[in-house]
């Protein structure tokens, strides 16, 4: 090949490379282009109705100025809590097994319905949940909303906790097992930690999703004017708070929309951030398999 | 058959001088007197499901006294290793024969494997320290037996002593144990092996992954540790073997791939006048 032929050639090739990066960088802006536009509209849109006593008083009626989201926050923070409980300890426990014994009948089993699991519409899952709390206690209530957030969050706590389960090296467990640590012992003192990091941010993705579900709630949770902390009282959660707002016909129950939406969107963000301090600081100081 | 752990009356006694001259006298000795057996290997073979890893294996581990266990790749050492301590239940292993731990079978119906394990200790090839604390690693064994306070602090360092790691770290037994060098983390390894105060200790490929200098390290570290441990290692490194081992075991893999002993006995006799053909061309270097 002379050397005319070879530059050209190459010339060739970093052309074709440059109009792929420019395609990609493209690529890039047009999907970030949605996200950016919805945080920058709810903003706008939220932040004139925004102001402290926003979080701390209470709901008032139409025409009334003034009024906020306080029962919804505590209500969001019970339910999303209530549904960490009951899903925490049943997902990472399934998750184990499914890690450990992934060959069994009973780990192939699990891996599928999880996946089922998590493509089971909300709103179904709310349906299901009025008929297996709510009509045999004849009322909504909180924990019925916690119950079905239970359901929403456990596909991905399962999911990821099982992952990261997966990536702990097997010499940690066997160093452990030649110490005579029995095998309960070593999940939870040496491979639970290792694989720590991965499993809190499995855990927020999954309070994350939950937080956001309005459509189970119209079933379980239901609402609620007024504060209210009780597990066997209908509760307000901030996505129905929004959907409530949102559909009203009046002009400032739509400005408190926005501006709820803008809270609803703030806590979740930080959350991410905390998160990822969290890792950021265990990592630092213990070393990690799982970033 | 339970060695009482190390109570705060007791004198605590100080980490031996690796004495250069030790490993001439020890030899004398043995040469002079019969040691006493510690474990031994009966008839043992071990299966994976329908395949034989090792067959017919008939082995004595002296105690207070190195043996190597040495061959190519695949002649079933790290299998016998794992087998003297029942981590080959781990893999779903099954096994026939038996394994004597000073005169009990460690595979009979009732034996407790905690307590196996804590007998029989393993470091393996990679140093593995746990993500914690220099002092939680060293300190996680003893915990799983109950042991806190005062009595778990004095085990730890002890147990640091031992495995000449103490002065490097006895400032910072908080940092975490991966922080170490690769040579000062496989001593954590064993420092955190000696912890529950076994009687024998297994050691897989110990200085494999290590540098030359931090391999000579453990090497004299091991000698110093045979006054008071017996030590199996498996290694690939014949001259390690001869350095430091007092018996040697030549395993090598038969047609049907199952690992089998080829020849066993004082490490001076196997590396002059091996018995067996096999054996002299493996230490010669003719195929490895």
């Amino acid at each position: 090949m002379d050397r005319r032929h070879s530059r050209s050639r190459s010339l060739w090739r970093k052309g074709v490379n440059a109009l792929m990066l420019i395609w990609c960088g493209l690529a890039m802006v047009v999907a970030i282009i949605p996200l950016l536009w919805i945080l920058g509209h709810v903003f706008l849109m939220g932040l004139p109705a925004l102001s402290w006593s926003f979080f701390t008083a209470l709901p008032t009626p139409v025409g009334v100025p003034g009024g906020g989201i306080a029962n919804a926050l505590v209500g969001s923070a019970i339910t999303v809590g209530v549904g960490l409980v009951l899903a925490t300890p049943v997902g990472v426990l399934a998750a184990y097994y499914a890690a450990a014994h992934p060959n069994r009948p009973l780990g192939l089993a699990l891996r599928f319905g999880t996946d089922v699991l998590s493509g089971v519409p909300s709103i179904v899952m709310g349906i299901f949940v009025y008929t297996l709390i709510v009509l045999p206690q004849r009322h909504f209530s909180a924990l019925a909303g916690g119950v079905v957030l239970a359901f929403i969050m456990l596909p991905t706590i399962v999911r990821s906790t099982e992952e990261m389960l997966r990536l702990v090296p097997p010499t940690l467990r066997e160093a452990s097992a030649a110490l005579g640590a029995p095998e309960w012992r070593t999940f939870l003192a040496v491979v639970l930690p290792a694989a720590g990091n991965g499993v809190l941010t499995g855990l927020l993705l999954a309070v994350a999703r939950a937080a956001g579900e309005a459509a189970p709630m119209l079933f379980t949770a239901f609402g609620n004017p007024f504060m209210s902390t009780a597990l066997d009282r209908p509760i307000a959660t901030l996505p129905h708070t929004i959907f409530v707002y949102t559909i009203s016909p009046y002009a400032d129950w739509q400005a408190k929309a926005w501006a709820t939406a803008l809270v609803l969107i703030g806590l979740v963000l930080s959350l991410n951030v905390a998160s990822r301090i969290l890792s950021w600081w265990r990592a630092h100081r213990l070393g990690s398999v799982t970033s | 058959m339970i060695r009482p752990w190390l109570s705060p009356d007791s004198p605590t006694r100080p980490a031996p001088a690796v004495d250069p001259l030790a490993h001439t006298a020890d030899r004398m000795a043995l040469e002079l007197s019969a040691p006493q057996e510690k474990m031994r290997v009966r008839g043992l073979s071990v299966y994976y499901g329908g395949f034989r890893a090792i067959k017919e294996v008939d082995l004595a581990i002296p105690a207070h006294h190195i043996t190597a266990i040495i061959g190519p790749s695949g002649s079933g050492k790290s299998t016998l290793l794992r087998s003297l301590n029942r981590m080959t239940d781990l893999s779903g292993a099954r096994i026939t024969g038996e394994v004597l731990l000073d005169g009990q079978d460690i595979y009979a119906p009732r034996v407790d494997v905690v307590e196996v394990r804590r007998r029989v200790g393993m470091v393996f090839q990679r140093p593995n320290p746990f993500l914690k604390s220099i002092y939680d690693n060293v300190a996680y064994g003893p915990r799983l037996y109950g042991i806190r306070g005062a009595a778990l602090d004095e085990i730890v360092e002890e147990s640091l002593r031992s495995a000449a790691l103490w002065d490097e770290v006895k400032d910072r037994l908080r940092q975490s144990g991966l922080a170490l060098s690769g040579g000062q983390q496989q001593r954590l390894c064993i420092a955190r092996a000696l912890a529950v105060q076994p009687e024998v200790l297994l050691m897989d490929e110990p200085t494999s992954a290590l540098d030359p200098i931090a391999a000579l390290k453990i090497e004299e570290l091991l000698q110093a540790l045979k006054r008071r441990y017996t030590i199996v290692i498996v290694t690939h490194n014949i001259q390690q073997a001869a350095r430091i081992s007092d018996y040697t075991a030549f395993f090598m893999m038969d047609e049907a791939r199952a690992g089998v002993l080829v020849e066993f006995g004082p490490t001076r006799e196997i590396f002059t006048t091996p018995k067996d053909r096999r054996t002299e061309d493996y230490i010669t270097g003719r195929f490895g």
